[in-house]
């Protein structure tokens, strides 16, 4: 497949916005003020477009939710807070490629009516709040932002609104919250985003790899769009592979490529020529996959019916040396401390479960530890305020399941942990 | 709130009156003009007054609270809430290093008790030079270059505990 989300992060320099529009950026935008709004949304319905953040909700439907919502004061959120552990696939559009995203902005705001939007930036990625900060500037100086875009009669204003460490931001709710300076804790739904969001005007939240989809899918058209990788939720992906293979790496392929040829084919392998044990497929929340499912297409509807999800794409990769104890030691530990406390059966379920891992890495374990361990999540399973909790508890139920003998060996073993 | 939290948790050198810059005002009513209300504003004047001072303080959130005509109980809410806003001052270089999953596969564990030893400070202590702190990070989005870590705002990754004593020599 020919490159399209990643086409100008490799050209030097591809940040500034002379070699940018030399390669192609703000091209599409007379395009998309050619249509009226609306068009621009079915447009992008008809495309089949699913939100790359994790959730996979229909990014035209949700657009067609926000524009119907009667108002003029509306507002487009974008989500750069990517925090599942294991992702890091915005990261290339933010730093190489900033005015693919902006591009997308500009249209997609023109599309729902909203004149105004922020970009919810992660803090722990200092290096493209300056190249967003300068990239913004000079899309104004350019006139791609501000007012009376093109001379068609569009505003659009944009900043970066930076985060302080919080994972659960990554919600649309809670990173609502946090933009209007408040502890960063969900929602109740509804009212949906889509009606009443930042400070209680209509909202769209997108992820940046959804929104630097709309360039591409607009310029070559719904039909062409939804005809590459996988029908159900068709167009380019950017998947982020790291752990334990030869060339970890961001890879943008069709959605729906099997994770045999993204680990084989594209990374090369698993390190060492050891075995391949484990997989988590999506990021720290999805449940863990073994080799049994290597043929698995990595797209929405396959990977739930693998027992798994796509979440944000991320895939982690573990060999034969790796004890899944560990692996869900680690991702515990990080849910326990990223909760964010609002809800009981995730804030006291989540340092439940660590403290019984906890137990584990000081080679304390018992065996009636793992019934523990599942009860736990039992507590938590379906009764969280958000889907954090659900996410928490992915790593220790798809651990149990396919490797207890993991967990019997640690216990009988009474091994210890790098805790 | 009274002033017997000058005292208590958050650290603040005792008798020393934080002076809060005209600068410092400025770049808070800029940050301002981008929302619609004053307590979106919350957040970037924290990073303003951290950014300047190397940590928050009580008399910061006082001054946020005053500033932006939100009541100090939400601003100290607010703060105390995210990870990264400190109330302590870091060292010259705070170095922040990943212990989430990719990292942590690929040796990340082995990189800290490096850090630990070659320091001589555990998590979120100061040398005695001043030079280095450190602490430890979920996920800073590096995985494709794990074990990974920040020093200031760069980037290291692919790390071994020789390249680590390799890259520290080079921040003083």
């Amino acid at each position: 497949m020919e490159k399209m989300l990643l086409k100008r992060v490799d050209i030097p320099n591809s940040a500034d916005i002379d070699v940018a529009m030399k390669n192609g950026a703000y091209s599409t935008l007379a395009t998309a003020f050619g249509m009226r709004p609306l068009d621009v949304v079915s447009e992008v319905k008809r495309a089949n477009l699913r939100g790359r953040g994790g959730a996979g909700f229909p990014t035209g439907l949700k657009w067609e939710l926000c524009s119907r919502v009667p108002g003029s004061l509306k507002y487009l959120l974008c989500n750069a807070d990517e925090g599942e552990p294991g992702t890091f696939k915005d990261r290339f559009i933010l730093l190489q490629d900033p005015h693919l995203l902006i591009e997308g902005m500009v249209i997609s705001g023109f599309a729902i009516g909203a004149e105004r939007g922020y970009i919810y930036l992660r803090y722990e990625y200092p290096t493209a709040l300056v190249v967003l900060e300068k990239a913004i500037e000079q899309a104004y100086a350019k006139g791609y932002l501000g007012k009376n875009i093109l001379g068609k009669g569009v505003n659009f204003d944009l900043s970066v609104h930076r985060g302080a460490g919080a994972y659960i931001c990554g919600e649309e709710t809670a990173l609502i919250e946090s933009l209007e300076g408040k502890r960063g804790q969900p929602r109740i739904r509804p009212p949906f985003p889509a009606s009443q969001g930042a400070w209680r005007k209509p909202t769209v939240i997108n992820n940046v790899e959804t929104l630097s989809n709309i360039p591409y899918l607009l310029a070559m058209g719904a039909d062409a769009y939804a005809k590459i990788g996988e029908e159900t939720s068709p167009g380019p992906k950017l998947y982020g592979v790291s752990g334990m293979v030869n060339k970890p790496g961001v890879y943008e392929l069709p959605m729906g490529t099997t994770l045999r040829e993204i680990i084989y084919t594209h990374c090369g392998g698993i390190r060492g020529g050891k075995k391949l044990k484990a997989i988590i497929p999506g990021g720290a929340s999805t449940p863990i996959l073994t080799e049994q499912h290597l043929d698995v297409k990595m797209d929405f509807n396959s990977l739930v019916s693998a027992g798994s999800m796509l979440g944000s794409g991320a895939v982690m990769v573990m060999d034969e040396t790796v004890n899944l104890v560990n692996v869900a030691y680690v991702l515990v530990r990080f849910f326990a401390h990223e909760s964010c406390g609002k809800c009981t059966p995730c804030r006291e379920g989540t340092s439940w479960l660590y403290q019984v891992y906890q137990r584990l890495m000081h080679g304390e374990g018992r065996l009636e530890d793992i019934d523990l361990l599942l009860y736990i999540c039992d507590t938590v399973k379906g009764k969280c305020f958000c889907p954090l909790g659900e996410g928490a508890i992915q790593p220790v139920l798809s651990s149990i399941k396919h490797f207890r003998g993991d967990y019997e060996q640690w216990i009988k073993e009474g091994r210890r942990g790098q805790a | 709130m009274s002033d017997q939290h000058e005292e208590g948790h958050f650290c603040r050198t005792a008798g020393e009156k934080i002076m809060f810059s005209d600068a410092i005002i400025q770049s808070i009513k800029k940050a301002q003009q981008r929302y619609p209300d004053q307590q979106s504003a919350v957040l970037p004047a924290l990073h303003i007054i951290q950014k300047e001072y190397g940590n928050l303080s009580y008399e910061a959130m006082r001054f946020v609270s005053q500033q932006l005509r939100v009541p100090e109980s939400d601003v100290f809410g607010t703060a105390t809430f995210y990870s990264l806003y400190r109330w302590k001052n870091p060292g010259r270089h705070q170095i922040q290093i990943c212990h989430n999953l990719s990292c942590s596969l690929l040796g990340a564990e082995t990189m800290i008790a490096h850090l630990e030893k070659k320091l001589g400070v555990c998590e979120g202590q100061v040398t005695k030079d001043g030079r280095f702190s450190f602490i430890r990070m979920e996920c800073i989005g590096r995985c494709d270059g794990a074990p990974a870590m920040l020093v200031g705002d760069d980037y290291h990754g692919e790390l071994t505990p020789e390249k680590i004593d390799e890259i520290l020599k080079k921040y003083e």
